[in-house]
């Protein structure tokens, strides 16, 4: 299986030049305004090369993974798929299910290209390359509303600390402190987001990475959930569900801040606000600048179709060339996974994100070191945490220690 | 004639051979299926169904969860009001329109209503009408009540009577209308013997009726019960599991582990106990019920 497949891809790069059309279907869940926008970008590209993108979008990506894993095992793969790039497709990669491109990857010398490595380690299981990182996305923003913080009569915080003693003056100004989604995601997000900015980094990788029970149980880990429990507090009045109503809180000065990814950017944009003017973004909690490297990665499933798999390949090529990098970057609002491409029509946000790229001032995200099991399990943990204000810190770090113990 | 009398094998063929794809599907699907989910909810499955054994590690994790614990506690407490209020709520509602009413058809029609409505739609209205931004709440407070706070699905404590109450809207109907017709079947002669007699019309009801309308509050009985273990969309369209994980049940808990954890095993093994209880209930009234009929025949 294998030696035929690498076969397949061998030729397929030789005949990449010459290659006849064919059809390639490729699903995803990026069906907001500025995703699909960027998907475009691909599939433009991808038109271009003479081969065609059948595009196969399913909305949500609980959904859409569903669908995909079904199609997988059930026999019927589709041309190739986006994931999150760490340990959701370690599975289907285990069963068998997935091309190795590893060919490609050094072909293309990805392994000398791709900034962060850790981006492509989280695509390499045994050696071997199984997919191909598109993006980046960082959790760590912290945006902060100037109206709310002027019409309270404060300076805009420039971290964390300042943010938090601020509260009670937004609060008498009748803002909300912080805007914060019910959603389980997004709660676990800001508790992991506190977890990486107030403490050195070195805590948050032994919590996550090798899943250190003492450590989650020190007390520098407590004082993260004072933090949180805080937050709790000065979100006590945000009563939206989904993070881009919360966002828009902060957009429309009803709300201080939020702690959000750097997808929220997209949303400033569409509203017409400005970076610096209107709101800023402060990285790592504006405490500790660092940035946590997710994002999205495609993945192409063993395919017979020898036409199908040189196309495969083709995709795969493309995909982090400098030139489609840029369009769906910008588009997407997300960083480039390449660090020798010029992005100067970047806005403020994004040029702090770069800069702190280049410095390599970076983490490992969440969704790397752990399965869906254990963030789903942390995620239930802060639904309940955020939603009933009786839990406290103390017993919220315990279960959180269970949860660490239990995970792999 | 090879043979006189005809194998019983191939008598009444037609109509075995209609009953073949009944029985194929009740054997592989549902047996079939309820085995290997049995089997697989001993190992750990992930994304995948994976046969790797870990023995009863599935099950010390499920008991150990607090949301799967949360979820028993509130089915619990969801089936009992439910089960109770429901039969008092249908029964008495029978029994009223059974007074020889006017316009039975129209009131019989209202009440049945909501039964016709989804439980996605159900959810949806109740969640709207328990807003206390614009529902309930604040209607009475427009008419001056200042004070007045009902806002149950954003207390954890009291969110999962929010649900009841939905869900008792919207099944009320149909308990009624078994049991009208229920009370339709008995014979007019049984009340004019018990006038006669100069009994009350209460205990008419309640000793004579009732117990005569036994097959009807068995039917009625699985009905009620198998909804209420399956209850989901109900919770999902309503609170979400919300607040927090104060109303998750069961069949969400299930539902969470399969397709967002990528946990089967654990998905699996939620379900296996979800059967296991079900058929703590079911089996030995099934035997009861079922198993002296050939006596009684």
């Amino acid at each position: 299986m294998r030696i035929t497949s690498k076969l397949l891809a061998a030729t397929a790069i030789v005949a990449a030049s010459s290659a006849s059309a064919t059809e390639l279907e490729v699903m995803h869940w990026w069906t907001s305004g500025g995703e699909a926008a960027a998907v475009s970008e691909f599939a433009k590209a991808f038109d271009a090369t003479g081969n065609t993108w059948v595009d196969a979008a399913i909305a949500g990506g609980e959904n859409a993974r569903a669908v995909m894993v079904s199609r997988l095992t059930g026999g019927d793969p589709m041309g190739a798929f986006q994931f999150n790039h760490g340990r959701q497709a370690e599975e289907l990669i285990e069963s068998g299910l997935l091309r190795d491109i590893t060919d490609i990857a050094e072909a293309e010398g990805w392994l000398d290209l791709v900034n962060p490595s850790s981006l492509l380690e989280a695509c390499t299981v045994e050696g071997r390359v199984y997919c191909a990182p598109v993006n980046i996305h960082s959790w760590q923003w912290l945006w902060v509303s100037h109206d709310a913080f002027a019409e309270a009569g404060l300076p805009v915080p420039s971290n964390w600390a300042e943010f938090a003693a601020g509260a009670d003056k937004l609060a008498a100004a009748g803002k909300i402190p912080l805007a914060m989604g019910q959603q389980g995601w997004q709660q676990s997000g800001a508790f992991n987001v506190m977890m990486a900015s107030l403490l050195p980094s070195e805590i948050f990788t032994s919590v996550y990475g090798d899943k250190d029970t003492d450590v989650a149980a020190s007390a520098d880990v407590a004082t993260v959930f004072a933090a949180a429990a805080e937050a709790r507090e000065m979100a006590a009045k945000s009563t939206v569900q989904n993070w881009n109503d919360a966002t828009n809180l902060v957009i429309t000065g009803q709300a201080g801040g939020q702690i959000m990814g750097d997808w929220a950017q997209g949303e400033f944009a569409v509203a017409g606000s400005v970076a610096g003017e209107d709101y800023s973004c402060l990285p790592g909690l504006g405490t500790n600048p660092r940035l946590s490297t997710g994002g999205d990665a495609f993945y192409f499933p063993v395919l017979d179709d020898a036409d199908q798999a040189a196309a495969q390949a083709e995709l795969a090529a493309l995909l982090l060339k400098p030139a489609t990098q840029v369009s769906f970057n910008l588009a997407k609002g997300s960083l480039p996974v390449r660090g020798d491409i010029d992005l100067s029509a970047a806005n403020d946000c994004m040029q702090k994100g770069l800069g702190l790229l280049a410095d390599g001032a970076l983490l490992p995200d969440v969704n790397m070191l752990a399965t869906p099991d254990t963030v789903n399990q942390i995620n239930t943990l802060f639904t309940e945490f955020f939603a009933d204000a009786s839990i406290s810190a103390a017993d919220a770090q315990a279960q959180f220690v269970e949860i660490i113990a239990d995970a792999e | 004639m090879a043979t006189e009398r005809p194998n019983q094998l191939f008598r009444n063929m037609n109509a075995k051979v209609a009953a073949i794809p009944m029985i194929v599907t009740a054997l592989f699907v549902f047996v079939g299926g309820t085995a290997w989910t049995i089997v697989y909810s001993f190992t750990k499955s992930g994304l995948l169904p994976r046969m790797k054994w870990i023995g009863l590690d599935q099950y010390e994790r499920l008991w150990g969860t607090k949301k799967w614990l949360i979820a028993i506690e509130n089915l619990v407490i969801y089936g009992l009001c439910m089960l109770t209020l429901m039969f008092v709520i249908g029964f008495i509602l029978a029994a009223l329109i059974d007074q020889k009413i006017r316009f039975e058809n129209t009131v019989r029609t209202v009440i049945l209503y909501p039964y016709a409505m989804s439980f996605v739609v159900t959810g949806l209205v109740w969640q709207w009408i328990l807003n206390p931004e614009f529902g309930v709440q604040s209607i009475v407070r427009d008419f001056g009540w200042e004070g007045f706070t009902f806002d149950p699905l954003y207390s954890p404590d009291i969110a999962i009577f929010g649900v009841l109450i939905a869900g008792l809207w919207q099944g009320s109907g149909l308990v009624m209308v078994l049991m009208l017709a229920g009370l339709r079947g008995i014979d007019q002669e049984v009340w004019k013997a018990a006038r006669i007699d100069g009994i009350p019309t209460w205990k008419t009801y309640i000793y004579i009726v009732i117990p005569m309308m036994r097959p009807v509050f068995i039917t009625t009985l699985v009905l009620v019960v198998t909804g209420i273990v399956k209850v989901f969309d109900l919770i999902v369209a309503q609170t979400g599991g919300g607040p927090g994980i104060a109303t998750e049940v069961p069949a969400k808990y299930v539902y969470d582990m399969m397709f967002r954890n990528n946990n089967l095993g654990q998905g699996f093994a939620a379900s296996t106990m979800m059967l296991l209880t079900v058929s703590l209930v079911v089996i030995p009234w099934a035997i009861l019920e079922f198993g002296g009929s050939k006596r009684r025949g």
